[in-house]
């Protein structure tokens, strides 16, 4: 009697085991899951953009010229209006979707902070201060590419001044979440304050000028651009994703982060700063586009979970999506006129963000 | 010797909260360290961990200095267990327990590590919970799947802060259990800051009362908790009773500074 009871509980728990492990596995092949149809509704919402606009363009059509653009120069007007008007708009959506999602994820992650993002942390309020600085004396009005160029090149590097302005502050101070997190509001508010008093004593062409640069879109993308923010996003994707065990285990709390082995203090400031990068190099040519990055990894969060080894690549496709779906939205709700998505990302993210705290019943999820 | 703490100092912006610390503690030995608020208790285990650097003395594992060892290595040696964390963002059970393998893993968890977790989960009889959210759970259930998460490490020594505080009386129980348990089987060493003094009493092979960052006493739990240690330390008259060759404590009323003072020099 004694022996049976006890080979019972043994394949008891063995049987637990098992279905745990089963559980376990199905939950990381839905995280997977959840990766790949992001990925899918990239190329679909992709192939819609790329057929809407004045010009009209079928599905089939679309996919065919840039088929044959791979191999030789678009000559057509049909090519060239792919090639070089849609396709750019379209890569630098997915690029930028990609990049602001991922940068948000870790700010996020490694402030323990849900409100963190690149627009929270000043990223995007010190790129409009440059770009406002550049247009406002006189960049703006020098023709052509030179003018352009100052303009992102100035965004860039006003743009990650609050970043380096937090991790000054963490010599003096210890670089907790919270010190970091509000030294980046602080910067948030000074460069929009600088920014408004830029455009109070400058002409009023100048100023609509920088307005519009400001309020992000998709519209001054070119395959110029293109390059740089791939490249960007090639050097700095990887390394995060490299990191995401240490964003896993600090999620956990600093001190219990330290005990597993971690730097804490060193692997924040080096994923603050590559994710910084990003964002800047993605921000000094689109303008603000916010919530992007903000709503994308909550979104995510909800479905997958918070394990980053999946959550990196998931709110890049998916923030990618959201982004590419936004532009596509606002390029045809009011047409012929194209809202910049920057409005749109903001008016649609904002109450689809209320509805999710609504729904959730904790505190975050 | 498993662990040697030498004349350890550690202060905040030069307010001293550790002077002169020594300690020797053996395989398989759970120490209890006792205390009132800002004794240093917490301090000291953060300082034994290298979450807190100590200005002065050294800290040796295995005759080995821990300033030498890098995170990770350390990491797999010596385990710890916060008095209270806060996961903000979401995590399974189970992907908690696994964090405790991330000193020994790189980017990709292994079949061993998988097996690993489970049967910590089994151990600590919290398999049911393994795919729950962490923030799901109650205070007592959180604290094992943290011991748990410590015990994937596979550390030689185990530091626990407060592991029972915020527990009700059968989950306390349960955790000392467990606790005493693996340091037997498993030949972990354990130091615990507790404040139940009957807890320390019953579970501790050795008890070391710190007072305002020095030890005051260390020894066994019967000539560490007399009634003369507990009024000079904590200021409280207290009854100790024998209960089962352990010392039972009955705190009686708080006395002022001056009694006991004056009590002493009599």
């Amino acid at each position: 009697m004694k022996m049976t009871s006890s080979t019972e509980t043994i394949s008891g728990t063995r049987t637990k085991s098992a279905e745990i492990k089963e559980q376990y596995k199905k939950f990381i092949g839905r995280k997977i899951l959840f990766i790949l149809f992001s990925l899918i509704l990239i190329f679909i919402i992709a192939g819609i953009a790329a057929t809407l606009g004045s010009y009209p363009i079928t599905v089939t059509e679309v996919y065919s010229i840039i088929w044959q653009g791979l191999f030789q120069n678009p000559e057509t007007t049909k090519e060239i209006v792919v090639w070089n008007l849609r396709l750019p708009r379209i890569i630098m959506g997915i690029l930028a979707g990609i990049g602001l999602a991922i940068a948000g994820t870790m700010m996020q992650g490694i402030l323990r902070n849900p409100l963190a993002s690149p627009f929270t942390l000043g990223i995007a309020s010190g790129a409009g201060f440059g770009a406002a600085l550049a247009i406002l004396l006189g960049a703006g009005i020098i023709a052509g590419e030179t003018g352009k160029y100052l303009i992102i090149v100035n965004a860039f590097a006003f743009s990650l001044i609050p970043t380096f302005v937090i991790i000054g502050l963490t010599r003096y101070k210890r670089a907790t979440p919270e010190t970091m997190i509000l030294a980046g509001i602080a910067m948030l508010y000074i460069f929009s304050a600088a920014t408004t008093l830029l455009m109070y004593f400058a002409e009023s062409e100048a100023v609509k000028a920088a307005y519009f640069w400001m309020v992000g879109s998709l519209g001054k993308a070119s395959w110029d651009a293109i390059l740089p923010v791939s490249i960007m996003l090639a050097g700095c994707v990887p390394l995060l994703l490299w990191k995401s065990w240490d964003v896993n285990v600090m999620g956990a709390g600093d001190e219990t982060a330290k005990s597993l082995g971690v730097n804490v203090e060193r692997s924040r400031i080096l994923i603050l700063v590559i994710a910084s990068l990003m964002s800047a190099g993605i921000v000094c040519f689109t303008g603000t586009i916010g919530f992007i990055g903000l709503v994308a990894p909550h979104m995510c969060r909800m479905v997958i979970g918070g394990d980053n080894r999946f959550l990196i690549p998931a709110s890049g496709f998916f923030g990618a999506a959201l982004l590419l779906g936004a532009d596509t939205l606002a390029r045809t709700i009011i047409a012929p006129v194209i809202l910049p998505v920057g409005v749109l990302t903001s008016f649609m993210g904002g109450p689809l963000f209320l509805y999710l705290i609504m729904r959730k019943r904790r505190e975050f999820w | 010797m498993k662990l040697k703490v030498k004349e350890v100092e550690f202060s905040y912006a030069s307010v001293p909260i550790l002077k002169d610390i020594c300690i020797e503690l053996a395989a398989s030995e759970m120490l209890g360290v006792v205390g009132p608020n800002g004794a240093g208790k917490s301090t000291l285990i953060r300082c034994i961990d290298r979450i807190l650097k100590p200005q002065r003395g050294i800290i040796l594992l295995d005759e080995r200095d821990i300033k030498d060892m890098r995170l990770m290595e350390l990491a797999k040696k010596i385990g710890y267990i916060p008095q209270s964390t806060s996961q903000i963002f979401p995590a399974t059970v189970f992907d908690t327990v696994l964090m405790g393998r991330r000193p020994h893993i790189g980017w990709r968890s292994s079949e061993k590590d998988t097996e690993m977790v489970l049967e910590m989960l089994q151990m600590l009889n919290i398999e049911e919970f393994a795919m729950r959210d962490i923030n799901e759970l109650s205070g007592g259930q959180q604290q094992k799947v943290f011991i748990a998460r410590a015990l994937t490490q596979e550390p030689d020594v185990l530091l626990l802060d407060e592991p029972t505080s915020n527990l009700d009386i059968k989950h306390q129980l349960e955790v000392m259990d467990i606790i005493k348990n693996i340091v037997i089987e498993k030949q972990i060493s354990a130091i615990m800051a507790i404040h139940d003094l009957n807890l320390a009493s019953r579970y501790a092979d050795r008890i070391l009362m710190m007072n305002s960052g020095k030890i005051f006493a260390a020894g066994n739990p019967v000539s560490v908790l007399t009634p003369a240690n507990i009024k000079w330390v904590y200021g409280v008259e207290a009854e100790v009773n024998n209960n089962n060759g352990r010392p039972y404590i009955v705190p009686i009323r708080p006395v002022r500074k001056m009694e006991v003072e004056m009590g002493c020099e009599v």
